[in-house]
């Protein structure tokens, strides 16, 4: 499915609540989803900074597509970090270059976007394009 | 009679919402709020006699200088020093520390110690470790034990004829543990060695007196009570000021330049270099004002029995673990659900209106030593309510429903 489906698919899911508790819960059920990094990769050059919250990730590229894998310590990062994946993950790095992340505001999760928040969704995104150039690069 | 209905009327913020719900703030340690009558102050200052001081004929700049300096006095009787130029006008309590550990540069040599306590925040180990690298002194630590206390056996063992410093708080921030000071002071001076208290969580819950504590230096924030931030005061004995030479150069701290050689002005002005946060200075002793108006003895009471029903109403939680439990504290709860990562804690209590803080809370040594990575704490003002405190063990039950 193409960047943009998913992320349509995931507004539609939090459409359906209706206020933060609902879309708390879902985020948290979301982060048990989560495709889970190899205990060999959960080292600390993986770790993204500017969390209060640890954050690892791992990407590999399988048949031209970045495949990401992740886990954090908190649960709640643990979801959002799990809906970036499943937007993010199997694509080519490319798309993922281009892939605009509009959506986290749309479901809710503004206040996660500030660059200042401690929770480091502003890292994490970053982090995931930084991959995709890597692989990009090689690719080209 | 404390009537606290009363007191919340002076502190507009209060009645705010956030996310929807009435704002419970328990995050008192990190910064207070600011009262009516403090933010009086402010705005007449800028709009009545802003002017920049120590140098100007005109009569605004001699208004502005007297209300200046007479909140350094009133700072003075605050804490008991025994003259005005002990006070010196700092940005905050790091600016302070910074100003000592700069002037101890020359003061120490090799084989020199000095000691800090694992209960400090960063601001009081950084600056040390800093000035140990300068001068090849060796810093020493006060270890603490599973209350939260510091270990004083341990601290007589550190002490000896090398040890030229001692740094440590009058109460943890992370933990609320009030340090027996009166203690560490006079053994450090036994030795011959300088004591440095960093006020900035004692402050705002007693009135330190720095004539009878003895103590060296005392450096305080005026954010922590009621104050404004970027404003704070070093108390220093005037020898020891005398001995320390100046940390910033600049306007204001001279006596005569020219290019040959500049001699310093005296105390306190020899450390206040450049203009200073002239508002700042004349709200911190509204502040002070506001504060003993209530009175310290009255507020310690009624934040006593806060934490007493907080620490009774969150120790029925199941799983819920209290970091910090000397019977010596002030009003600060630093806790953790087991299993549940403090962040997520604090994320759902901001959903439900109430401020409290996550994290290492600038005192990594401390959170080492519990083996966590952080804590959700909540710290009460006088300005809080019981109530609140029912709002906050609601909402932690919340959390831990949604979480687990
Ligand atoms: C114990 C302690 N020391 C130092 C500081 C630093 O104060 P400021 O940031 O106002 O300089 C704080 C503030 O959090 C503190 O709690």
């Amino acid at each position: 499915m193409a960047i943009q489906d998913i992320q349509d698919e995931i507004i539609d899911e939090f459409s359906m609540f209706e206020d933060w508790e609902e879309r708390y819960q879902y985020m948290i059920d979301l982060g048990k989803t989560l495709p889970l990094i190899d205990a060999e990769y959960k080292t600390d050059d993986n770790l993204i900074n500017g969390c209060q919250s640890k954050v690892w990730v791992h990407a590999e590229m399988k048949d031209n597509s970045v495949i990401f894998t992740a886990d954090s310590d908190a649960i709640i990062t643990k979801g959002i970090i799990a809906i970036l994946i499943r937007s993010f993950s199997n694509q080519h790095p490319k798309d993922i270059l281009d892939a605009n992340t509009d959506f986290i505001d749309k479901i809710g999760l503004k206040e996660h976007l500030s660059p200042t928040r401690a929770n480091g969704l502003v890292s994490m995104i970053k982090q995931l394009k930084m991959y995709a150039i890597a692989y990009q690069t090689q690719l080209s | 009679m404390f009537n606290v209905e009363h007191i919340r009327q002076d502190f507009p913020i209060l009645k705010r919402e956030v996310n929807g719900k009435p704002l419970v703030y328990l995050d008192n340690a990190a910064t207070s709020q600011t009262p009516q009558q403090v933010t009086d102050v402010i705005v007449d200052y800028y709009s009545n006699y802003n002017a920049n001081i120590h140098r100007g004929v005109h009569t605004l700049s001699q208004e502005a200088t007297d209300a200046y300096e007479q909140a350094r006095i009133k700072i003075q009787k605050h804490f008991n020093a025994k003259f005005s130029h002990e006070i010196i006008f700092t940005a905050g309590t790091t600016h302070g520390i910074n100003l000592v550990a700069n002037g101890f540069t020359t003061l120490l040599k090799k084989g020199d110690e000095i000691i800090v306590s694992e209960l400090e925040h960063h601001s009081n180990i950084v600056p040390w470790q800093m000035l140990c690298e300068r001068t090849e002194a060796t810093l020493k630590v006060i270890p603490m034990n599973t209350e939260g206390e510091l270990i004083m056996s341990e601290y007589d063992k550190l002490l000896s004829a090398n040890t030229k410093l001692v740094l440590v708080n009058h109460i943890s921030n992370a933990l609320g543990t009030i340090n027996p000071i009166e203690y560490i002071i006079k053994k450090a001076h036994a030795v011959g060695a300088a004591v440095l208290i960093d006020g900035a969580q004692s402050c705002p819950h007693i009135k330190p007196d720095v004539q009878a504590l003895d103590v060296d230096f005392y450096v305080t924030s005026a954010h922590k009570m009621c104050g404004p931030t970027g404003e704070g005061m070093l108390y220093g004995k005037e020898e020891w000021l005398n001995k320390l030479p100046p940390y910033q150069g600049g306007g204001e701290m001279i006596d005569k330049v020219t290019f040959e050689k500049t001699t310093y002005a005296g105390l306190p002005h020899k450390f206040e270099a450049g203009t200073p946060n002239i508002c700042g200075g004349i709200a911190f002793g509204a502040a002070i004002d506001y504060m003993n108006g209530i009175g310290f003895d009255t507020v310690a009471t009624y934040e006593h029995q806060l934490l007493d029903y907080a620490t009774e109403q969150l120790s029925e939680i199941e799983g819920l673990i209290i970091y910090g439990t000397s019977k010596n504290k002030t009003s600060v709860i630093s806790f953790n659900l087991e299993g549940i990562h403090p962040y997520d804690v604090g994320t759902i209590l901001d959903k439900l209106g109430i401020a409290v803080r996550t994290g290492h809370h600038c005192a990594q040594p401390i959170m080492d030593f519990y083996n966590i990575p952080g804590t959700v704490r909540a710290s009460f003002a006088f300005y809080n309510t019981k109530e609140e405190i029912d709002t906050l063990v609601k909402g932690v039950k919340k959390a831990k429903m949604m979480l687990s």
